[in-house]
Formats: C-alpha cells, structure tokens, sequence
C-alpha cells in the first residue's frame, strides 16, 4: 500500500468474512463484505430465512448523566423523554435550519440511552453531540463492541436457540442477554422490512458468535449489496444518499419522527422550519418509484414531468423480490401523488416512472399485539 | 477463429471480417446478478473503446466498450428476456453482438487467451 492511500480500517469480523469467501469493500472507511454468494440469493436467502449483517462500522454510543432525554431532544425531535427502558424508537439528528444530520436508533437503557448512528457520519455526529449536549452529559464511544444484524423470518427461531428469551422481545424493544457468559445487548430491530435482531457484542467475542449464529441452518452471512437493495425494496432511506443536510424531516418523508409533544412544544433544532413545514407543506417530498421495463434507474438520474425537471432519484436498483426494477427520489410535491406518471432520463433517453407507495415489499415486524 | 480480449474484459471471435463481442466470465463474475442487458441495434456505427452496450447488475450500471470499430450487424436478442445468461454462459450464450470489422489492424493490440488470463491473475 502506497504511503499516500487512506488507511482502510479493519473490523473484528473482517477476516472471518474474508474465510467465508466475501468479496470485501472500502465503505465507510472499513474493509467490509459487499457479498458472498450474489445479492440476489442473499437478498431472497433473507427474505426467507435469515441473514447475518456484520454492522459493525456503525457507531455505538451511550449517552448518560442526570437529563439526558431532555438534552437529546435539543437535537433530535422524537420524544425521548416518554421512552421507558428497553424501549426504542427512530429518531433524526438535525442541524440548526432542521436539515437532517443523521437517521439514528435511540433505546432508553436503565442508566441513560443507546444510540446507533450510521458509520459513514459517525465522527460528525460524536462531534456535533459533544458540542449540543450539555456538559454534565457524558457521551462514550463503545469502539469496542461489533454489532450483527440478524434479519428475516426465521432469525427469531435461530436466534432464540443460541440465546435464550429473545423471542420474548417485541419490534422496537431491547434488553440485556446473556450468551454463555459473555453479555449482549439485543433489540428486535433492523433495517431490511424483516422481524430480526441488532446484537451488540464485544468485540473479541464477535467473531465466536457470528460462527454460532451461522451454525444454525436457518443463517447465512449477508453482504452489504443486499442489504441496500432490502431496505430500498422495504421503503427504507439510506443516509447520504436519499437524506441529507439538505433536506428536512417532513420533506423526507419521515414525519412519523416527530413526535406529537414535540409537535405541540417545539423546542428543537429546525423546529421553526420543521413545524411551518408540518403545518404548511413542503415544497419536494421523497417518493417511490415503479420503472417500466426491466432496466434500473440509478441514483442522480433527473426526473421529468415533460421537459419540466421535478426531481431526482437517490436509490434505485432492481428488486430481486420482485423481479423489476424499483427507485426513492424526491419530486416536487405537486407531483407526489401515488400513480403520478413522470419520467427518469437514462443516458439522454426518457424512461417513463409511476409514483408508487412504500414499502414495495411489506414490512414482517413483530409488533406487540398483532403478531402471534 | 481466433479470440481476442481486451483489458476492459471484454471478448471478440474473429472469423474473416465478422466477429462477435461479449464480456468475459471474470467480467461477469465481478459484476455479480445481471438484471438488463442494452445490446446495440443493427446498423449502428461502434468505434474502438466507446460505449457498446450497457450491462447492469442488481447494483451498477456498466458500459461495455467495442474491442475495434465496426458495424453492428445483430444485437443479442436473448438478453432482453433472459440477460441472467450472460452470468450463466458469459463466453457463449451470453454474447452481446457481432459486427463487421472497419480494420482488423486494430486486433494487433488485444491480448490473446494466455495473455487475459496473466492479466487477470495480476489484479
């Protein structure tokens, strides 16, 4: 390696995955598994059964110290107060004007609160935290933790025989396990449209659990092309490309995240923005996309309503559940509308879309009293 | 015939004047689930390393070059139903088209079947 080339971190799992025959990627500034056997078989494996997501780039932090609910709501605009412990909800870091920093995960622990932040944003958001939050709140890394997504139908039976009581979690719920004598942190949580599991384990533990996980015949390990391409089909944005700083919650599509109290309160960055933009509507909005014919439409493709641009796609790929190709974009409100017929120019040649509504393929969580 | 690779990783079977183009099993290999093939329409005018043809996987889209200039004479009619056959028979089935070549001159600087393979071996 050249002197000048950026060193490329290692994750705890990064030979393991390399021994299981992945091919590896620089993403997030880790050397991790794009795929194994082919984002197809990993995708629909999934779908079926059960993978094994190594997402461990992503940043584990604990936020503590007398208040830590009222001062995360500074900058997030969910209700983290309301949260009782083991319990979790998706939430937005947002930037003064209400632009969205990051999507996060937020679970009231007994001691203060868990959050996972996405890899790629993970030192700007520890940074923009210390400098928000009060002084008497501590923020601690845990740089020493892997954290494995396992997703898809049958992860709860194949989970459940390696760590007892985790059936008993319901989507969005979190609590301590015990395997062997190794502690986890388990939520029923994840971000493909499966019942799954996000398991924070120590590191030096990592690579003996992902062996036990993928011992059970149910699991296969999964590369990260499938999990873009399940959590596009599952409606799900991906920071970075379909949010940014630019956009704000309500034009993200993801005003479920602001939570009633605070809608009433405000009392969080961007909250003047935010709530106008609640109250009055915005002027784009994020959409899903159904293509005609078989050929993807990629992200920055332009999208046209005749030779007027309306907006651009930010994800879009083939759905190997569906067998078509599907996208996410933003387009002018007035052209939001479910069945509004537009079109995506591929390479100077116009490509007729639909509007669609999200998710493409349901969503299988395992919601407290309306699954069995 | 003779066949010719390039290091864009793409084929090319020479018999005379006509030859057919596809991309290699390392090609498809790398490219992983191909979802759409775009084959050139008959007629059309190809020149020496432009876009050909465009491949795409479940996730990239990718121009596939013309090994020489020439003019296409048939597209792969196959890869519209069926563009898995490029990952199932990159090196036969799965071609994507033939062309008349404007110079066979321009085959002097492809590599023969040893030569991909040690390049490949080098990446």
């Amino acid at each position: 390696m050249s002197e000048d080339t950026q060193e490329i971190l290692e994750l705890p799992l990064g030979d393991w995955h390399r021994s299981r025959g992945a091919r590896m990627v620089d993403f997030a500034g880790y050397s991790m598994p794009i795929q194994y056997d082919g984002i197809m078989a990993e995708h629909l494996w999934t779908r079926e059964n059960a993978g094994l997501f190594d997402v461990s780039h992503m940043g584990q932090l604990i936020l503590s110290g007398e208040g830590v609910a009222d001062a995360l709501e500074v900058i997030v605009p969910g209700d983290i107060s309301a949260l009782n412990p083991g319990k979790m909800r998706y939430s937005l870091l947002l930037s003064d004007n209400g632009g969205i920093l990051d999507d996060l995960m937020v679970t009231a622990t007994p001691t203060g609160l868990y959050m996972v932040v996405n890899g790629a944003v993970k030192w700007e958001d520890i940074g923009y935290l210390r400098e928000m939050l009060a002084d008497d709140i501590t923020l601690n890394h845990l740089e020493d933790r892997a954290l494995l997504a396992l997703q898809g139908p049958k992860a709860v039976a194949a989970l459940a025989r390696v760590v007892r009581g985790v059936e008993q979690l319901f989507f969005m719920e979190a609590d301590h396990f015990l395997w062997g004598e190794h502690p986890l942190w388990i939520s029923r949580s994840g971000y493909t449209g499966e019942d799954g599991f996000e398991i924070s384990v120590e590191a030096k533990h990592a690579r003996a659990l992902a062996v036990a996980l993928c011992a059970q015949p149910e699991v296969k390990p999964i590369g990260l092309g499938a999990r873009d391409s399940l959590r596009l089909e599952a409606g799900l944005p991906l920071y970075g490309h379909d949010l940014n700083e630019g956009v704000d919650p309500v034009q993200g599509d993801l005003s479920f995240a602001i939570s009633k109290r605070r809608r009433a309160d405000g009392g969080f960055a961007g909250a003047d923005r935010i709530l106008g933009a609640l109250a009055n509507g915005t002027d784009k909005k994020r959409v899903g996309f159904t293509v005609k014919g078989r050929q993807p439409v990629r992200e920055g493709a332009v999208i046209y309503d005749g030779d007027l641009k309306v907006g651009m796609i930010t994800s879009g790929g083939f759905s190997p559940s569906l067998q078509v190709p599907i996208a996410m974009g933003y387009v002018q409100t007035d052209r939001s509308a479910i069945g509004t017929a537009l079109e995506a120019d591929l390479r100077g040649r116009r490509v007729p879309l639909t509007v669609a509504a999200m998710p493409f393929t349901p969503h299988r969580y395992h919601r407290k009293g309306t699954s069995t | 015939m003779s066949r010719y690779y390039t290091d864009e990783h793409e084929w090319i079977d020479v018999d005379g004047t006509t030859a057919t183009v596809g991309i290699t099993a390392y090609a498809q290999e790398q490219l992983g689930d191909i979802v759409f093939v775009e084959v050139p329409a008959q007629g059309a005018a190809v020149t020496k390393g432009g876009d050909a043809a465009v491949v795409e996987s479940v996730k990239a889209a990718s121009d596939v070059y013309a090994p020489v200039s020439g003019t296409v004479t048939e597209g792969n009619a196959a890869l519209t139903n069926d563009p898995s056959l490029v990952n199932s028979d990159p090196e036969g089935a799965g071609w994507f088209f033939r062309l008349t070549l404007d110079d066979a001159g321009q085959l002097d600087g492809l590599m023969d079947e040893t030569g991909y393979k040690t390049f490949v071996a080098g990446l």
